[in-house]
């Protein structure tokens, strides 16, 4: 029962980060908009859907609350500064939906408030990603690092790694869905961003083997890892392969498989803990009563439901979009 | 008191959940109309219904993101400021949370997609059981939020091992009988919201003589609604009384102000509580009208504050005047709901400018009426967070610092200032702009003939359903 919640906790969080992740990344690249007219366009092919993709990240939350009580209070007050720099950076994206439709003069406000809170958003995910990889102090059970511990040349590489990373799904996501400006604007930045995420990629492996990050073991004690980085680079290839014969239907298919691979070698590197080398999945999860019955209505009924409707909203709105959707 | 950690973080979740409680009341009140518009569009087909419609979607719209945004630091709040009690009660907590986020927030989020943009993809009859999805979503999570926070009120079905709340019987926990006298409290709150907003929108175009048909319809559907309502409201309110009067009687005599056990008890009807010489000044009080409203009998006796330690006592003043100014609105409510009623039966509402006045200020009030009632709980649930077993001193985050709390509260005061007032603007340009803006190609019914372009100035108001 633990290990299955743990495996639901993964499924939300890697949901979360596919879905959330482009169109926080579309918010990123919003920024670049030229014209008022191509952000409106930028915005509209994602609008139906940044909602429910934002649920994920209250899922997750909500999961490990329920399932896994000690992780979620200990992650939560430990990144108090970070997590609530993101919900305060998602506040100001999420109202911009509705403002920035409505505002006259102070419509620039809204869509900087849109762009900048994707970006800090986006870059307290990373941080927050990048400290838990190099470890959380705890002692006796508890956090007892300081306010700031989160801190570190390593994780705000993350930060900027994640943002790199997000906005190519974004970029993936908008070719061929919106317009014809927009789709050039994308085709031509993705290799950009796969060169930088590649880039990134290389200096984060470097440091962690430079400073002997404790995950680092864990490569030579499970060679079977490499497998999940060799799935990446068959993602990056079809990548290429897409946005050189401008097949937009592969592109984000092929994105979101490097993001999957990338998790899955987070996730499996850390198995079987939850904050790493610290607190394991038996040690965090909740009693079996709980467990049951999170198992009985959302394990069973509810978490299969919703992923079904989720696939069906993405149904309706699925293909390109002229001009938003909003002229009926 | 000095400022500390646990004093800000205090402050900090009551001003976030004050200001999230005010959309998610607003919106089930308005998912439930839309649903009823709907509906009867689909029946009738009749196209008043669909610009009203349309018009309140835009204002459940942008009511709906602020409440998704401030829900989702709620969501969040419980482990970054309070971790202990997440920790010790999140065997309990936690899954009901869980529950609220798969079945209310993830159900809403999804439909809402296609209620404001899905109109023209998918059929009418998936368009309303999209409409009946987001309604059914905001109220099971006023559901599980209950069931959430009544536990905290009147913990049931659990154990306590090394320290924590081991859930035993969530039969017990859903079926508390406390959960199902305060879920239909909260949820007729959000009707009645939703009925006065709309009845004031009514009144507002009334006044401007615009609007003819939609205002009428908005205007008896509300005031009908609310004349029903606020009785039941009231009868779920003295309930409520009845189960803190049993289970929290600290909360209780703090209500009353009542610091020594009285035999018979007095109604203290006003007062200026003293926590520090227990006892109140200026004190206006009814005998025996204590005894009546506490357990309806004429002779009963009543406990004190007194009765309890100075540490495990609630502030007196916050739950004493919070709850009269609940009790006040809800009259004021009920008065306004039967009168207007009255005048729409015998049709001289559209006469009586006074009375069309005061529906249109009555607006606030049943958001006023709302926030005063979940402080009464809330402030009279102190000095514990879990009933009489975790206080909460003890459930604050161990780690916070005041300067880190007080930043986080400073942003969050100066964010929820920034979206709240341009919301609330947003949703007035709405409304002035009313059902025109929205649908402005309005259809020709012969109920409303567009013989004055498309501003609606038309005072006529002759034979309009229902």
């Amino acid at each position: 029962m633990n290990t299955l919640w743990a495996c639901a906790v993964a499924l939300s969080t890697c949901l979360y980060v596919l879905l959330d992740g482009f169109d926080l990344g579309v918010g990123m690249l919003s920024a670049f908009a030229a014209t008022d007219e191509v952000r409106r366009d930028m915005m509209a092919a994602i609008s139906p859907v940044w909602d429910g993709n934002e649920t994920w990240l209250v899922v997750t939350g909500t999961i490990l609350f329920g399932a896994f009580p000690l992780v979620y209070s200990t992650l939560l007050s430990a990144f108090y500064l970070p997590i609530i720099g993101m919900i305060i950076a998602l506040i100001f994206r999420g109202v911009a939906f509705e403002f920035r439709e409505k505002s006259t003069w102070s419509r620039p406000f809204w869509d900087r408030g849109f762009s900048f809170g994707s970006l800090l958003a986006t870059f307290s995910q990373g941080v927050v990603i990048g400290a838990v990889i190099r470890g959380v102090p705890m002692t006796a059970g508890h956090f007892s690092g300081s306010m700031f511990f989160w801190w570190s040349g390593f994780s705000v590489l993350c930060g900027f790694g994640l943002c790199i990373g997000y906005t190519l799904l974004g970029a993936c996501w908008l070719a061929g869905k919106v317009s014809v400006k927009v789709d050039v604007t994308a085709f031509r930045c993705i290799p950009w961003l796969m060169l930088a995420v590649s880039g990134f990629i290389a200096t984060a492996f470097a440091i962690s083997v430079y400073t002997h990050l404790q995950v680092m073991d864990r490569w030579s004690t499970r060679p079977y890892l490499a497998v999940f980085p060799l799935i990446a680079l068959i993602g990056l290839a079809c990548l290429l392969h897409g946005v050189h014969k401008r097949v937009s239907r592969l592109l984000f298919r092929a994105a979101s498989l490097v993001f999957v691979a990338a998790f899955a070698t987070l996730a499996a590197s850390f198995w079987p803990y939850m904050i790493p080398f610290a607190v394991t999945i038996d040690a965090a999860a909740a009693p079996p009563s709980s467990l049951r019955f999170l198992f009985w209505g959302i394990g069973v009924f509810v978490f299969p439901l919703t992923l079904v409707y989720t696939g069906v909203v993405y149904r309706i709105f699925r293909g390109p979009v002229q001009g938003g959707y909003r002229d009926h | 008191m000095g400022m500390t950690a646990l004093m800000l973080s205090r402050l900090q979740f009551a001003f976030t959940v004050s200001f999230h409680i005010i959309f998610p009341s607003f919106t089930i009140g308005v998912a439930a109309w839309l649903m009823l518009l709907e509906t009867l569009h689909v029946i009738t087909k009749h196209h008043v219904y669909r610009r009203l419609f349309d018009f309140w979607l835009k204002i459940f719209g942008i009511a709906f993101g602020l409440g998704v945004v401030s829900g989702i630091v709620m969501a969040f709040e419980f482990g970054t400021n309070w971790s202990r009690l997440s920790e010790v009660s999140g065997p309990i907590q936690g899954p009901l949370l869980s529950y609220e986020s798969f079945t209310a927030f993830a159900l809403e989020a999804a439909f809402f997609g296609v209620l404001m943009f899905g109109r023209t993809r998918v059929k009418p009859v998936s368009y309303l059981a999209s409409v009946f999805m987001v309604a059914l979503g905001t109220t099971l999570s006023s559901f599980w939020i209950m069931v959430n926070n009544s536990w905290m009120q009147a913990p049931v079905g659990f154990v306590v091992e090394n320290g924590k709340f081991i859930p035993t019987s969530w039969t017990h926990i859903i079926f508390n009988p406390v959960v199902w006298v305060r879920f239909p409290h909260m949820v007729l709150a959000a009707y009645l919201t939703g009925a006065f907003c709309v009845a004031a929108t009514g009144a507002w175009y009334r006044l401007q003589t615009r609007y003819a048909a939609e205002s009428r319809v908005m205007l008896r559907m509300g005031l009908f609604l609310a004349a029903i309502l606020v009785p039941l409201q009231i009868l779920f309110g003295h309930l409520n009384g009845d189960y803190v009067h049993q289970l929290q009687p600290a909360k209780f005599a703090a209500i009353e102000a009542r610091w020594h056990d009285e035999q018979p008890a007095a109604e203290v009807l006003f007062a200026w509580p003293d926590d520090r010489r227990e006892t109140n000044h200026d004190e206006i009080k009814i005998p025996y009208l204590g005894s009546l409203v506490a357990s309806t009998r004429f002779n009963s006796r009543e406990v004190g504050l007194t009765d309890f330690s100075r540490a495990d006592r609630p502030p007196v003043a916050i739950p004493f005047f919070a709850f009269r100014a609940m009790v006040a609105f809800g009259l004021v409510m009920l008065a306004l709901a039967w009168l207007g009623t009255w005048c729409a039966l015998r049709e001289t509402l559209d006469g009586s400018r006074r009375l069309l006045r005061a529906i249109f200020f009555s607006y606030p009030l049943p958001f006023l009426a709302t926030l005063a009632g979940w402080f009464t709980a809330e402030v009279g649930r102190q000095p514990w967070t879990v009933y009489g077993l975790l206080r909460t001193a003890d459930s604050v985050s161990p780690n916070l610092t005041v300067s880190a709390t007080l930043t986080t509260l400073i942003v969050y005061g100066v964010t929820y200032m920034a979206i709240f007032s341009f919301g609330t603007l947003c949703i007035y340009r709405v409304m002035r702009r009313g059902p025109d803006a929205v649908s402005p190609t309005a259809v020709e019914t012969p109920l409303r003939p567009m013989t004055l372009g498309n501003r609606g100035k038309d005072a006529s108001n002759e034979g309009v359903a229902p």
